[in-house]
This record gives C-alpha cells, sequence and structure tokens, in this order.
C-alpha cells in the first residue's frame, strides 16, 4: 500500500485545460495556408501588371518632354514629344464631369436620406441610380451620341465625353454620399432641432461637414474612377496629336484614347508610348487616390 | 424668463398607434417635474411633445393642448422651430457636435442664428459654461474637439449648449442614465441650480433620483400590450414617495411592481 501524498491545497485530478485537439490544430494550419494563398492569387496578378507597366514604360517618362509636350509634328518612328496633350484632356474631362455630378450626386444624396422618408419617389429614384450604376460605359457613350450629335445636332467634343463620364459617375457619388450621411447619428440632427435650428440649416452646419470626410473621399475615388474610362472618349471625340484646351469644340486627346491610337502604330517608339501613357494613367489615377486619402485625413472628425 | 406648462387632454399617436392617452398636466414655473414609469409607457413621448421634437418621427400627431403661459404650442400658426427655440431639450445620450470646438458646440444654438458678434458669443459661451458647472474643467481647451471631455462632461457640455439660447423650459431625458454615480451627482446639483431660472421637465428610470431633484413628481404607466400609456397619478414628490393616492405608483414606488 503506497501512501500518495497529495498537497491538500492542490488535489491531484486531471488538469481543466485540455491540449488544442490534433483536429483543431490542422483545421487551423489549413485555413491560414488558405487565406495565405488566396492572398497571393489575389496579389500576383496586381504585381504582375505593375512590373509589366513599369518596366516597359518607365523610359518614356525619362524623357524630359514627357510631361511637357504634345505629339505635334512628331513622326511614327521618333522617340520625342510627350503626352502632356492626353493628360490635359483626361484631366479636364474628369473635372467637368465632376463639376456637374457632383452637385447633382450630393443633392440627390441628401433628398433620399433627409425627406425621402423612404416614400415613393426616393423608393423610385434609388431604383434608377441603381439601373444607371449597372449602364455599361459604351452604352452611356452611344445614348449621349445619339441625344448630343444625332438628335441635337451638335458636334463631338470634349464635353460630349463629359457627359458620358456623369453618366457613369453619378451613381457612385449618390450611393457613397447616402452611405456617409446615413451615417450621421440621428441624435446629432435632433440636438440640432433641439436648439432651435431648422431642418436645412442643420443639414448644411451639421449633417454635411459631420459626414464631409467620407463624401470627399467618395468623389474623388469616382473622379478617379471616370479617368480610365475609355468608351465614351472612342465614340465622342477625335484624337488629336497636339494640345486643344477648348473643351466644347475639337478633338482632344486622353490617355485612353492616346494608347488607343498608339497601339496602331508598329514601330518601337509607338510600343514605348503605349506603356509609357498606360504608366502615367495609373500614376494619374494614384494621384487622385492619393489626394482622396490626404482630404480625408484632414477633414476628419478630431476627438483630441 | 421661466415660463408655465398646461398639458390639457393630450393624446399622443404615430400613424395608427396610440402612443399615449388624454394626459393632464400642470408644470409651474421654477420648478422640477420627474416623470417616471415603466420603460414604454410613454413618458419620453411626452416629453419628446412638450417641444414637438415627436414630430421628427414620420406619422406622429398629437391631438389636445399643450400650453406655454397659456400659448398653445400646437396652434397652426405657431412655427415648431421657434417652439424649440423656447423649449430646450437635452437627450439620453450626449450628443456633443462632434465637428465643432467645446466653444462652437455652446454657442451652436446663437450661431446657426446668425449671431456673428464674437465677443457676445465668448460671453455666452463662458456663462453657459459657468451655469453648466463646466467652465472650470474647460476654460483651458476651449477650441479642442466637444468629443475629447468624458462622457459626464460631454453631458453638461449638452447642458450648457441648451441653456446658452436662454430657453424658457428644459426638458431632460434621462439625462443621468449614461454617466457613473459622480457625474450623476454633478447633473443633480446643477439641476437644482438650474431650477431658479429655469422650468424643468425630467424623465428618469431612477427613483432616487426623481425623489432627491423633483418638486413635482408624475407616475406613468402601461395598462397593457399594446394599450396607450397613461399618466396615473402626480403630485408634490414627498407625497408621491410617501403617501401616493393611487395603488399602482405604490407598487411601482416600493418595488412591488407587476
Amino acid at each position: 500500500m503506497t501512501a500518495v501524498l497529495t498537497d491538500p491545497n492542490r488535489p491531484a485530478q486531471a488538469p481543466a485545460f485540455q491540449k488544442i485537439s490534433t483536429a483543431r490544430q490542422i483545421k487551423n494550419r489549413l485555413a491560414t495556408v488558405l487565406t495565405g494563398l488566396t492572398f497571393l492569387v489575389a496579389v500576383i496578378p496586381l504585381v504582375w501588371l505593375l512590373y509589366t507597366v513599369i518596366s516597359n514604360g518607365y523610359e518614356a517618362l525619362l524623357n524630359g518632354d514627357w510631361w511637357f509636350k504634345s505629339l505635334k509634328g512628331v513622326l511614327p518612328e521618333q522617340f520625342t514629344g510627350g503626352v502632356y496633350h492626353a493628360l490635359y484632356g483626361s484631366i479636364v474631362q474628369a473635372l467637368v464631369c465632376a463639376l456637374i455630378a457632383v452637385p447633382i450626386g450630393i443633392l440627390t444624396a441628401i433628398y433620399l436620406v433627409e425627406y425621402g422618408n423612404n416614400g415613393r419617389f426616393a423608393r423610385i429614384t434609388t431604383f434608377m441610380v441603381d439601373i444607371l450604376s449597372g449602364v455599361p460605359s459604351i452604352v452611356a457613350a452611344l445614348f449621349v451620341f445619339a441625344l448630343w450629335v444625332t438628335t441635337f445636332g451638335l458636334e463631338t467634343s470634349a464635353f460630349a465625353v463629359s457627359l458620358a463620364l456623369v453618366l457613369l459617375m453619378l451613381p457612385v457619388v449618390v450611393r457613397s454620399t447616402e452611405e456617409m450621411l446615413r451615417l450621421v447619428p440621428d441624435e446629432l440632427r435632433e440636438a440640432s432641432y433641439a436648439l432651435g435650428v431648422p431642418k436645412w440649416k442643420t443639414i448644411v452646419k451639421i449633417v454635411l461637414p459631420t459626414a464631409l470626410s467620407g463624401i470627399v473621399t467618395g468623389v474623388m475615388l469616382a473622379t478617379a474612377r471616370v479617368m480610365g474610362e475609355t468608351a465614351p472618349v472612342l465614340v465622342l471625340v477625335g484624337y488629336s496629336r497636339s494640345i486643344n484646351f477648348d473643351v466644347f469644340d475639337g478633338n482632344m486627346a486622353s490617355l485612353p484614347l492616346l494608347i488607343y491610337n498608339e497601339l496602331l502604330n508598329p514601330e518601337p517608339a509607338g510600343q514605348l508610348r503605349v506603356w509609357g501613357a498606360a504608366l502615367t494613367l495609373i500614376l494619374l489615377i494614384m494621384f487622385f487616390n492619393l489626394v482622396a486619402t490626404v482630404i480625408s485625413r484632414f477633414s476628419a472628425i478630431k476627438t483630441k | 424668463m421661466a415660463k408655465r406648462f398646461d398639458i390639457k387632454d393630450l393624446n399622443i399617436y404615430y400613424g395608427k398607434f396610440h402612443a399615449v392617452s388624454s394626459v393632464n398636466l400642470a408644470v409651474p414655473p421654477r420648478n422640477v417635474t420627474a416623470f417616471i414609469g415603466p420603460s414604454g409607457c410613454g413618458k419620453s413621448t411626452v416629453l419628446r411633445s412638450l417641444n414637438r421634437m415627436h414630430e421628427v418621427a414620420p406619422g406622429a400627431r398629437v391631438e389636445g393642448k399643450v400650453l406655454l403661459d397659456g400659448e398653445d404650442i400646437y396652434a397652426s400658426t405657431v412655427d415648431p422651430v421657434e417652439v424649440r427655440r423656447t423649449i430646450g431639450m437635452v437627450f439620453q445620450r450626449p450628443n456633443p457636435f462632434p465637428t465643432m470646438s467645446i466653444r462652437d458646440n455652446v454657442v451652436a444654438g446663437l450661431k446657426l442664428a446668425g449671431v456673428k458678434n464674437k465677443k457676445k458669443l465668448d460671453e455666452v459661451a463662458e456663462r453657459s459654461l459657468r451655469g453648466a458647472n463646466l467652465w472650470n474643467e474647460v476654460k483651458d481647451r476651449l477650441d479642442r474637439p466637444g468629443g475629447g471631455l468624458s462622457g459626464g462632461q460631454q453631458q453638461r457640455l449638452c447642458i450648457a449648449r441648451a441653456i446658452a439660447v436662454q430657453p424658457d423650459v428644459l426638458l431632460m431625458d434621462e439625462p443621468c442614465s449614461a454617466l457613473d454615480p459622480i457625474s450623476t451627482l454633478a447633473i443633480e446639483d446643477l439641476i437644482t441650480e438650474l431650477k431658479k431660472d429655469f422650468t424643468i421637465v425630467i424623465v428618469t428610470h431612477n427613483m432616487q433620483q426623481a425623489a432627491r431633484v423633483s418638486d413635482q413628481t408624475a407616475f406613468f404607466n402601461l395598462l397593457g400590450v399594446g394599450q396607450p400609456g397613461q399618466l396615473i397619478e402626480v403630485d408634490d414628490t414627498e407625497k408621491i414617495f410617501s403617501n401616493p393616492s393611487q395603488k399602482a405608483t405604490e407598487d411601482y414606488i416600493s418595488g412591488r411592481f407587476g
């Protein structure tokens, strides 16, 4: 008979906590590997794309004329000239579009959130916005062509491109602004009403400033998005190798249009310009996204 | 500038739902009236109908009269914005404007009404913050965002904001329910101070609080699920808590409810 000595404070018994079971360890390992793999699958094309564009196009950007000269008088086989005219076109067409789409979009979102009360008209508006966001860009371009050129008999121009871009940008602005406005707590609206502030002033002075950071981000991202649209520029404006500052008249280049035209150029110089312009477009959109981040950080609500 | 309320046969509806039925109540000036009762009995609804805040909800309407010094705030000629300017409100959860500094929060009502004189705004900010017992804690950081204060400080900031527009009446909807006991004590002391200048109506779930701060207590109850809330009894606070005339009131107060 062997007396087992046990400490009365620590009775001998099985530990309450058990080791992680093998099955769970395997599941855990499996899930970790799986998520890692999907991440890689998502990242590989992105890195590959960036590598291809940068390695093929960076030389074009090193040329000092790239940012400040157009292709006016440049022969297809010459390694000179730049994309100044197309850069101008891309930025201006997007800005004109934003100038029209942003006020309409924000006002629509304000109507939906503050005045619509989820009534019949508000629901119809939301439905229409949903449909508009599903419209392919080529359809938007053809619609503007039918309206602007065929019906009104006006010339194709950069402005017509902007109009088509408005159709593509509007639903994005409405949706993102609507979401931001809904995030503003009703308590703030009530606090403002309780001070004897009328509804419109509450919206302008309390609700919009509170949601400003998110609205600005949404608008900038939407602007960056329409910059890369190709269908409207193919349908609604002619290509020009020189600078045209006039939005309402004449042909105007833009980066997607320049890429498309230089694709038809079999010379090595043309190839370089295609990759260069592609890289420039990526940089331009990245720049807009960066600006959006900076602006939203500056207009973000501070608590300290 | 404190004014008296006379509530006459007030019925409140949300769409088809009859929320509160025939409330008759007089609120004397420079006096604290507490509304107590179980959840869902309509005391907050009655409170919100006193400055037409409940109209924010779609489909809300009232029948009956709410007289402020004899003037019906529901008369067809009366602008609800004007009513809310006269009758201020403090909410359950502190809700300072997140985009504004402490000072701008306090003077928000005046600023949004178009007052631009900086000296006057500074004066009002200081007077209101002193009135809300917050001045000493924030005087060195008036330009900081209001959201950086503690919960109790934020609630006092909201009270300062409400009294900055110099209302005649202050409505408080469970102003301490989100606060710790120390902050609650600060707010209760403040209510006792404020009653010198304002008529105060406060909704509270805390019966000790009602007993501590109010002069008059109104007990609301619900007769059954789906039935409208009702005002059961209103009397001096002392009487309600020592010798109520209704059995339901006594049951509720002594914790034998239901």
